[in-house]
């Protein structure tokens, strides 16, 4: 490959790139660029010389690991799509233990899958610095599922716990996490939100450090082996390590104050991306209120917190999702101000949803009887009178999963039960397809349906796509096969995880790195998971696929479909970029008798009608021709 | 206090992200601070946009308080609307929105209504008067064959107009930096063309 890229050596390992087809590897001291607060970890892992990245996609997280991909190979990194969160965690960790800096990310619901070798991890330590990234999203902008607050891990797993508000504090914060995570052994939380993930802001580069990559594994400590008795022994540690910690919390310059020394009866103390919205309530309000900001927020800088609190009348705590600060603050403030009045999430703000700079303001509106100079809550009612026809999500035009949507849909009555996953096909939950009746975590699909059948004779359907397939579904098909299950599972191989960002998966060949290797077929596994009943149909083939819907529901043995073709958005790429023409279709008004079944039933956005006329529009048309397969009419053809 | 507040909206494919992003370099060009919010994942899938743009001295938020923004485009009407709580009276704001109507399979399956653009353009008045609405994408179709420049068309209007304090000069450059290569001569003749009308 080439690149546009100078590399000097100076000696000590530091290297410098740049790379001016890759912003973020301007190796300028000093200079100021634009970075997503994802990208902005990123820079921050590099400047902290780290030499192994992996990850699971999600969302708010998926930059991170799209980054890496985009940079490993000139820096001279390694980065891996691992195929679930666990497996990312555990990759990291091998590196870690071998000595080599490493960080690995994921969603909050990746933290879940991982958390079983998180927490030993926390027990057996790391050699070199690892630093866990994960993101939580409030109000489920991204990822749906659930408004988790992954900082009950970071207690729960002793793992001490830092969180940036901004693009810079991204950048640096990862930076002192693996100092950290050095320093005492241990692995080290980045907790992301949102609205710090996706929020782009100014950053100040430092130096771009070329760390170790390669290291190795001494088996020299009977501490890697997480075994009784020895791990009452290290319990003991970890405590002592989080009371260090906890003394550098109180003196770490990332803990601040601001109007330290304005006098006032109420104070704030605030994490994370609502820091922000404090401040800017405070302008707007043109108040002056004490403020703690915490960015290592695990273990809390409890002396300083006493110190803040002891001549407050009330505090008010802001923070993202649960009250957890809030509640510690309560306890500490029993010694010290048992008559403080604590405000926070557990109702004064709102106890749901992400924070919002409009619920800051008026709580301490509320507290204060400062009033804004204008009516919030009028403004917005005004607004909620406004009739504003919904845009739900849709999938793309051509997107295969509708097809197999619709043949599925078609095949089976009103009676059938869908059991949903987590990809883009989670967007057959709106009309007119409505075949997702139950969606909770990845791969959960193939267990759900095997209880259902287990104790009822219904019809039912589960969903997954491929990626979802590799990431835990391979485990739950062999137990439908295992326990003599009889479901009907729809394998949607669109050969990538889409939803995401289009990172390649183990159907693909090709590594997160760009390189070549084994593609392996779904069917191939679902056929060594013992599954008989396997049949491979081109989504695009609708009626195939709505007969072989049809036959696979009368098996009295687990049966599996593969509904295999390219997602569309990349075969359009791939198209163009190899110049071939995307064919374009249109409806042929005298054939076309109204039925309606390629809006009302297909639903491809492409298609519209207006006074009865129905119409594609050929700028949204991606040429997918299903919808000439379902036309009764035949009134649907290729205008070029 | 000094800070600009832009919202832009539209639906996923318009170029949101990438109007935002340019105004965004274009601040720092001028060595000011910056945010803006976006979203991704399931929130992209042809759904609605609104990415915030704030711009000044010092930025902590990323996004703009209800009522505070300054500027409002909307690349579609209908999102125009769904975002006007951003805008007031008290603050001005102009709206500034491409007449361009993208139909949601809501009005098809789920039988709601797309509502007539006077109906929103009245709407919108009643959060501030001040609505400006350009044919752009018409505009860019008739120049350059497609639609998909409409975000740089808008913004060269906004630069004639003043709606966006930034220099003119700071806003190529803004360009330059996020958009590629190879689509940006394309990008700045679509630009002089909006600025033209701007004028
Ligand atoms: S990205 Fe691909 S899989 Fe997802 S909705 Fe679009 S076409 Fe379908
Ligand atoms: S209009 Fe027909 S051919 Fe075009 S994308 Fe939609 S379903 Fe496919």
């Amino acid at each position: 490959m080439q690149f546009n890229r100078k590399t000097i050596d100076k000696g000590k390992g530091e290297v410098i790139i740049i790379d001016m087809s890759e912003k973020i590897l301007l190796n300028e001291n000093g200079m100021k660029i634009i970075l997503l607060g994802n990208e902005a970890i990123v820079r921050g892992a590099l400047e902290s010389g780290v030499g192994f990245a992996s990850t699971f996609p999600g969302t708010p997280t998926s930059e991170i690991g799209d980054t890496f991909a985009k940079v490993a190979n000139k820096v001279g990194i390694y980065f891996e799509y691992s195929t679930n969160e666990k497996v990312a965690l555990e990759g990291a960790a091998g590196a870690a233990l071998s000595g080599v800096r490493s960080t690995v990310s994921f969603k909050q619901y990746g933290l879940n899958v991982s958390s079983e070798s998180a927490f030993p991890l926390a027990y057996v330590g790391v050699r070199a610095g690892m630093v866990i990234v994960v993101a939580d999203d409030p109000s489920c902008w991204s990822s749906a599922q659930s408004e988790q607050d992954s900082r009950y891990y970071a207690r729960l797993g002793h793992i001490p716990m830092l969180e940036p508000a901004n693009s810079q504090e991204c950048k640096d914060f990862t930076k002192i996490a693996f100092d950290l995570s050095e320093k005492f052994n241990l692995p080290v939380f980045l907790r992301l939100t949102t609205r710090v993930s996706h929020t782009r802001g100014v950053v100040t580069l430092g130096r771009i450090v070329k760390g170790r990559t390669k290291g190795k594994f001494l088996k020299d400590s009977i501490k890697f082996r997480n075994f009784p008795p020895y791990i009452i022994e290290t319990h003991k540690e970890l405590h002592r390590k989080l009371e260090a910690i906890r003394r550098i919390s109180e003196e770490i310059e990332i803990n601040f104050f601001v109007n330290e020394d304005v006098k006032n009866d109420l104070g704030i103390i605030a994490s994370g991306v609502s820091f922000n919205y404090v401040m800017d309530a405070l302008d707007h309000l043109k108040m002056n209120l004490p403020v703690f900001k915490l960015g290592l927020t695990y273990p809390i800088p409890e002396e300083k917190i006493r110190n803040f609190i002891k001549n407050l009348k009330s505090i008010l705590v802001v923070e993202e999702i649960e009250p957890i600060l809030e509640k510690s603050i309560n306890s500490l403030a029993k010694d010290v101000n048992p008559e403080l009045r604590v405000f926070g999430r557990s109702g004064y703000l709102p106890t749901a949803g992400e924070l919002t700079e409009e619920a800051i303001l008026l709580t301490i509106s509320k507290i204060t009887g400062k009033k804004l100079d204008y009516d919030l809550i009028a403004h917005k009612e005004d607004y909620n009178k406004l009739k504003i026809a919904r845009r739900f999500p849709l999938m793309c035009p051509g997107c295969p999963h509708r097809a197999t949507f619709f043949a599925t849909k078609s095949a089976t009555g009103e009676d059938t039960t869908f059991i949903g996953d987590i990809g883009c096909y989670i967007l057959g939950i709106f009309p007119p397809f409505e075949t997702q009746d139950i969606i909770f975590s990845m791969g959960a699909s193939e267990g759900l349906i095997h209880g259902i059948k287990k104790v009822s004779d219904q019809k039912v359907i589960a969903f997954i796509g491929d990626g979802t397939f590799f990431h835990a579904g391979i485990p739950a098909l062999i137990n439908t096969v295992f326990n003599k299950s009889n479901p009907l599972i729809i394998i949607l191989d669109n050969r990538t995880t889409a939803m995401t960002g289009h990172q390649p998966n183990p159907t693909v060949g090709v590594t997160g790195m760009g390189d070549q290797t084994k593609a392996i077929a779904i069917e191939d596994i679902v056929k060594a998971c013992g599954v008989e009943n396997v049949k491979v149909v081109d989504s695009f083939n609708v009626k195939e696929m709505e007969k072989t819907v049809g036959e696979f529901l009368q098996n009295d043995k687990v049966s599996v479909i593969v509904a295999k073709r390219e997602c569309q958005l990349l075969a359009v790429r791939r198209k163009r970029r190899e110049g071939k023409a995307i064919p374009k279709f249109n409806i042929d008004k005298s054939r076309c008798n109204g039925c309606g079944i390629c809006l009302y039933q297909l639903g491809c956005p492409a298609i519209s009608v207006e006074n009865g006329v129905f119409d594609i529009n050929e700028d949204l048309c991606t040429g997918c021709a299903v919808c000439v397969r379902i036309c009764p009419k035949r009134a649907i053809k290729v205008v070029r | 206090m000094t800070e600009s507040d832009i919202i832009v909206t539209g639906i996923g494919g318009q170029g949101v992200l990438t109007l935002a992003n340019v105004i965004a370099w274009s601040a720092l060009r001028e060595g000011l601070d910056v945010k803006t919010s976006e979203l991704h994942g399931l929130a992209q899938r042809s759904g609605t946009i609104p990415c915030h743009v704030r711009f000044g001295e010092k930025i902590y938020s990323p996004l703009v308080l209800e009522g505070k923004a300054n500027l409002i485009i909307g690349l579609e009407p209908l999102e125009a609307l769904r975002a006007c709580y951003y805008g007031s009276k008290k603050n001005k704001t102009v709206f500034l929105i491409n007449s361009y109507e993208v139909i949601p399979l809501s009005i098809f399956v789920a039988k709601e209504k797309y509502p007539s653009l006077n109906y929103i353009i009245n709407a919108l008045k009643s959060f501030s008067a001040n609505v400006i609405t350009l044919d752009a994408s018409e505009k860019v179709k008739n120049t350059t064959g497609g639609i998909i420049s409409t975000n740089i068309y808008i913004l060269g209007y906004a630069s004639a107009k003043k709606l966006i304090p930034l220099k003119k000069q700071s806003i190529l450059k803004g360009m330059k930096e996020v958009i590629p290569k190879r689509y940006l001569e394309l990008n700045k003749k679509v630009f002089d063309l909006g600025f033209k009308a701007g004028q």
